[in-house]
């Protein structure tokens, strides 16, 4: 489904790569899970997938297309939630879905429906016509999921999309992921929360100095780490325990 | 299309829950054209309603200096205020309590008198009228000096003019002296009449005529244009805040994963600031029809120009709006792009002709002036509110502006892609 070869990414400026000679090979209908430390390089491997930013060096490809050959077709592919609250904060939830959801050429009564439909699935139904900035931030993340989702995506590519949340809408955002991957969704995502990752996720990647370090099954990477008991354990056997504070 | 429709829809909601910029958006520009035609209107009457007031210290208390203060009376534009020192009048001028004195030198009067008199008297002696024989040494008679104090603060325009206005009255006291001396030689009727003094040269104004109705051209008439076109081209600060705020909030970055292109984002914001644009200037006309007349001021006559007026404001309009959208293509933040497109539009405007007009500039000014978009939407506004023209006329300014908007527009996608392309 997703195919990257030998992905370098170097910012202006920078000393180091971000990203470096990344190969990775994600498989439809995957929760895949991108791990990582704090400047690891999940955000800008998103980003390079989402065409938001240019790889310095390598190739990769969406269902066998291509950003410089299929632009739209692939825009058409894919939805992202990203880390920030991309919303209108003076418009509703509806007005800034409706606006989001004519984008991709969705209109009437059938976007109309589609919207109604998923914010009573995220419980924001009774919300639907207050303004953005009077929600808080958990609500805030879920019309950011919707957002994404509206045009049936693909390929759907969350970065962080419980950070900041309370329990409750972790858990109704971590549900309908699921059930948007049953109806055959595959889902890129990164995440700090392992033991979310860890249950969420088919497979993941754990990524540190834009270098992947390794990639199986949750289960299997514990079952491999000696010690390790969970994903956590393997995560800092892997990357750790020193503090990656960087400006 | 249904793109378009929905970021219109969009930027037009987005619009309407901003209250407080809406205010500033519609009545800013409305209290700005209100105050500079109140401040300018008494520049365009020949009745000032308020005198200046000056000093004056007449050291002479002669005939000349009499006609002097006759003159400044009647002129209705100064206040006279009698000083007895030239020192006292020197020292509040230079404290800025009084915008000029004129000090009349001593004898000025008798000494005109004299010179007149020695002068004529050479002519006539030439002519051979009188007896050559009873010619004297003539005394040397120095020529007397009126002073004029300026308050420093005080504007060259307005010192040019009070100079020029008093070298006017005492040349006319000189000819009239001259005159009046002849008469005395020629003739012992004091009565009779051999030179008429008034002015043989005289100036009449003609000005341009629709219908057989003269167009006289009032501070309304040329001030709702300049500063409606000041306003217009304040839409590029709003416009480009919106835009910062849209890269700011991460709005921008799911549009630029969606399948839009950046001429579409673009075009919706187009389509409502140019909507803007057109009820600013609704309302700025709609001031200068109704609300001027109300406060004292002349009425904006916009008979049978509507249409063409509506012409000019949606190109300069979308002039403006081309910029607004290079601009918020560009700034990264709302801390560039305020300050810069404020202070933009008003060089834009200086550049234009709105405060001073293009043809007293420097001549490099007067060139950097012809690219000025605002100069080409005033000279436009000019055209059909002065000038009379028709649609023929203000096609050269609308092609321009309109190419503007193109070109702006143009450089705001291509930067964009440039920046953005993957």
């Amino acid at each position: 489904m997703i195919k990257i070869e030998h992905i370098s990414k170097k910012y202006k400026n920078a000393d180091n790569f971000s990203l470096s000679d990344l190969n990775l090979l994600i498989h439809e209908k995957e929760i895949f899970g991108l791990l990582g430390p704090n400047g690891a390089g999940k955000t800008t491997l998103i980003s390079i997938l989402c065409s938001l930013i240019k790889p310095t060096s390598g190739s990769f490809s969406i269902a066998g297309l291509t950003y410089q050959k299929n632009k739209n077709q692939l825009k058409q592919l894919i939805g992202i939630v990203p880390q920030e609250y991309a919303l209108y904060p003076s418009l509703t939830a509806f007005e800034n879905l409706k606006y989001f959801g004519s984008m991709y050429g969705l209109k009437g009564k059938e976007l109309d429906k589609k919207i109604n439909d998923a914010l009573d699935h995220l419980g924001l139904l009774a919300f639907a016509n207050k303004n953005i900035d009077t929600f808080s931030g958990g609500m805030k993340r879920r019309v950011n999921l919707i957002a994404s989702i509206l045009h049936n995506p693909k390929v759907l590519f969350l970065d962080e999309p419980t950070v900041g949340v309370d329990v409750q809408s972790k858990n109704v955002i971590i549900e309908y992921l699921q059930q948007l991957n049953k109806n055959g969704t595959t889902i890129i995502y990164t995440s700090h929360h392992l033991n979310e990752a860890e249950t969420f996720c088919t497979r993941v990647a754990i990524i540190d100095h834009g270098k992947l370090i390794v990639k199986g099954k949750p289960k299997e990477l514990i079952d491999n780490s000696d010690g390790s008991n969970n994903l956590e354990d393997v995560f800092i056997s892997l990357t750790g325990k020193a503090l990656r504070d960087h400006a | 299309m249904h793109k378009l429709m929905a970021s219109a829809r969009k930027e037009f909601l987005l619009l309407i829950r901003d209250i407080g910029g809406i205010a500033i958006l519609f009545i800013m520009p409305l209290v700005l054209i209100v105050t500079i035609t109140l401040i300018q209107d008494s520049t365009f009457k020949t009745v000032s309603d308020a005198k200046i007031p000056i000093l004056v210290v007449n050291n002479d208390h002669g005939n000349v200096s009499e006609t002097i203060l006759q003159g400044l009376e009647d002129s209705n534009a100064f206040e006279v205020n009698i000083k007895d020192t030239e020192e006292q009048a020197k020292d509040l001028v230079f404290k800025g309590k009084f915008q000029l004195a004129i000090i009349i030198p001593e004898d000025l009067s008798s000494g005109l008198a004299q010179k007149v008199a020695q002068n004529v008297d050479g002519i006539i002696a030439k002519f051979g009228i009188e007896d050559e024989t009873e010619s004297v040494t003539k005394p040397k008679i120095e020529s007397k000096e009126v002073k004029l104090y300026f308050d420093p603060a005080t504007q060259i325009s307005f010192k040019n003019s009070v100079k020029n206005g008093i070298d006017k009255m005492v040349s006319k006291i000189e000819t009239q002296s001259i005159y009046k001396a002849f008469q005395e030689q020629i003739s012992d009727d004091a009565s009779e009449v051999i030179f008429e003094t008034e002015n043989f040269i005289t100036f009449t104004e003609i000005l341009p005529k629709n219908n057989n109705k003269e167009l006289i051209p009032n501070s309304v008439q040329h001030n709702v244009p300049a500063w409606t076109l000041f306003a217009i081209f304040f839409i590029i600060v709003p416009l480009s805040i919106n835009m910062v705020k849209e890269k700011s909030q991460g709005t921008f970055v799911r549009l630029r994963t969606n399948p839009i292109s950046y001429a579409t984002v673009l075009g919706g914001k187009t389509l409502v600031y140019l909507v803007v644009c057109l009820i600013q200037f609704v309302l700025m006309l709609m001031v200068g029809v109704f609300l001027f007349p109300a406060i004292g001021l002349p009425t904006l006559d916009i008979s049978g120009r509507l249409p063409l007026l509506f012409v000019v404001a949606i190109f300069a309009g979308l002039a403006a709006i081309g910029l607004g959208l290079l601009l918020g293509t560009v700034a990264k933040t709302q801390e560039q792009s305020a300050p810069f497109g404020a202070t933009f539009v008003v060089i834009l405007a200086a550049l234009g002709g709105v405060w001073v007009p293009v043809f007293i500039m420097p001549k490099f000014m007067q060139t950097l002036s012809n690219i000025s978009p605002m100069n080409w939407g005033l000279n436009a506004f000019y055209d059909v509110f002065l000038r009379h023209g028709s649609l023929l006329d203000i096609l050269p300014e609308i092609s321009l502006l309109f190419l503007f908007f193109l070109a702006t527009t143009l450089i705001a996608i291509v930067y964009n892609e440039k920046k953005n392309t993957v």
